[in-house]
């Protein structure tokens, strides 16, 4: 239709949040198998007809297309971030679940934040009522997504001032709760990925510095590390200490004690958290002190 | 170089966009930069290495605040909790000015982190410009805004973009960031004269100049950043630069990026561009 004759009313503001939706819509919406836009827009309508009821054409594109470079835009630069985020998951899913597993999540989960930084906030939750898109590694893959999940909150979640080891010393531990760093996540894991997680970081790091090495195709190296990763209970504090976020495995004593911490225990409260075994042990008070002397030198406990 | 109210009366030069791969080189080298631009967003954060590199390069560097995601022209209102996070960032590096850009991203609460483009109408600017007056109303800091490189355009539309523009500032009473590079991909994509664009924004407006590189397709052009700047744009930029005065400049290189030096030396070639006008003044 000619533009003298499409504009004749002026635009109200109304109108202008309806346009936004309708782009929205059409931006978000699930690129195509051949990596496109879909013919048919989320109403159902098809697509070529609803951009060319809001978008001109030009000499050179169709509305259509000029709609499908932000549509295509949209989603490889979502994807970019979400594989940036989550290699291990990647890596215990294989490349084409990896794809689809993406798409489905932040087809459900669009990004809600300002940053890109949050896009992944919602993926653990994901997993655990939609566990077919990762079946039959259902806890494997949920342990990843939790370990690398807690890498983003290490990176750059606030770190409150520390509580060093005199001051825990002059605390009354019945009354004084603490609390652990916003930074500091604590995980129960059935899989050692901590471990396999470096793996598949310094096996990428290798292949970056001999791309044209056969043991360097990622795919490949990817399932044989894989292959050597067996179920064991692993528990593990995701943490950041002089800017750099590093793992640190736990005793399950000390993993209690810590966990109580999460729900503002008193200290006396969180130390009553040790097992019968472990508290009655003869050498408990000296493992519960150099627990908190390594809690406090990482500057994990604060007020 | 010139101050105006829209650059908080600064005299900055010639800056570039201050990105990870280059920041041991700036910290351990310290080269002579006139002043850095970061992408606020990526500083929002609460703690740990990004706020602890800024912390170091505000020690040594004047720091301009850039952001992505203010989404002015979105039709709904602003996001308190981006914004209370700007306002902590902006206390951190007493940016003299800010910047965002003239586009809309966000709708019912759903992000693209993407600049779309907004329809060229009466609505949409007065919309947006009673964002930006907020925005900066509850910030305390001159705003500027940048007009985006698009691949769209509406049928709603009811002026040109450098009219649309014009509208919003005026509006708003705001600066503007004005990307050349932009205008000259926008240009090539619309169809129109690039020079007509220059000449209509109010130059006295124009609180700073964006220059940067971009991809040609067969059907049009991608505004990426991952290359030096070309001649028509610098050409551009010179026709601008003698509308406004000299005013601070600052070269953005995102993607592919090559060296500090290599990025640096790209920046300062608007030197030459600036020294001009000067003389001609």
């Amino acid at each position: 239709m000619p533009d003298a004759v499409r504009t004749p009313k002026r635009q109200s503001r109304r109108e202008y949040l309806q346009l936004q939706r309708l782009m929205a819509g059409a931006v978000m919406q699930p690129l195509s198998r051949r990596g496109g836009m879909q013919s048919a827009a989320p109403d159902g309508r098809p697509m070529k007809k609803v951009a060319a009821g809001f978008i001109k054409p030009n000499g050179r594109l169709t509305s259509l297309e000029r709609l499908e470079i932000y549509n295509r835009q949209y989603w490889f630069r979502l994807l970019d971030c979400f594989y940036d985020d989550y290699p291990g998951l990647r890596a215990v899913l294989g490349d084409r679940r990896f794809a689809k597993l993406a798409e489905a999540y932040l087809t459900q989960n669009p990004s809600a934040s300002f940053s890109l930084r949050n896009l992944g906030r919602s993926l653990i939750e994901f997993l655990a009522t939609e566990p077919h898109w990762v079946a039959p590694h259902g806890t494997l893959a949920l342990d990843m997504a939790r370990l690398e999940w807690a890498q983003i909150e290490a990176f750059d979640n606030e770190a409150k001032p520390p509580l060093k080891m005199d001051a825990l010393l002059e605390i009354d531990p019945a009354r004084t709760l603490l609390q652990l760093q916003p930074h500091l996540t604590l995980l129960e894991l059935s899989h050692p990925v901590d471990e396999f997680l470096i793996q598949i970081k310094r096996a990428v790091r290798l292949r970056d510095e001999a791309s044209n090495a056969m043991e360097a195709r990622p795919a490949h190296l990817r399932r044989k590390l894989k292959r050597r990763l067996k179920p064991a209970k692993v528990f593990l504090a995701v943490h950041r200490h002089n800017d750099t976020v590093f793992y640190k495995r736990l005793e399950p004593g000390a993993f209690r004690v810590l966990s109580a911490f999460r729900t503002k225990a008193a200290l006396a409260e969180a130390c009553q958290q040790l097992g019968a075994e472990e508290g009655s042990s003869p050498d408990a008070g000296g493992k519960v002190k150099a627990w908190f002397e390594s809690w406090a030198a990482l500057g994990w406990l604060c007020r | 170089m010139p101050a105006n109210a829209f650059n908080g009366f600064t005299d900055y030069g010639i800056g570039i966009g201050l990105r990870v791969p280059h920041y041991n080189h700036i910290l351990s080298e310290k080269p002579t930069v006139d002043w850095f631009e970061i992408i606020s967003e990526n500083f929002m954060c609460d703690g740990g290495r990004p706020l602890k590199v800024l912390d170091q390069i505000l020690e040594q560097y004047r720091v301009v605040q850039h952001g992505v995601s203010a989404y002015f022209g979105s039709a709904q209102p602003l996001d308190r909790e981006h914004l209370k996070r700007l306002k902590r960032l902006v206390k951190r590096t007493n940016t003299p000015w800010l910047s965002d850009h003239l586009c809309w991203g966000s709708v019912d609460g759903r992000y693209t982190h993407d600049l779309l483009p907004m329809p060229y109408t009466f609505a949409a600017a007065k919309v947006t410009a009673e964002k930006i007056r907020h925005a900066r109303d509850f910030l305390e800091v001159p705003i500027a805004v940048e007009n985006v490189s698009s691949y769209a355009e509406f049928h709603v539309s009811e002026m040109t973009e450098w009219e649309f523009l014009s509208e919003v500032v005026e509006r708003a009473d705001c600066g503007i960031l004005l990307d050349v590079n932009n205008i000259y991909v926008s240009s090539r994509n619309h169809n129109f004269n690039p020079l007509d664009y220059i000449n209509h924004v109010p130059a006295e407006r124009v609180a700073q100049f964006h220059i940067a590189g971009h991809t040609r397709y067969r059907k049009y052009i991608l505004d990426t950043h991952d290359h030096p700047v070309i001649d028509p744009v610098w050409q551009l930029y010179e026709h601008a630069l003698r509308r406004t005065g000299p005013t601070a400049t600052l070269l953005e290189w995102d993607a592919r990026i090559p060296s500090f030096e290599e990025v640096h030396n790209e920046a300062l070639k608007a030197r030459r561009f600036i020294e001009n006008v000067e003389v001609h003044a």
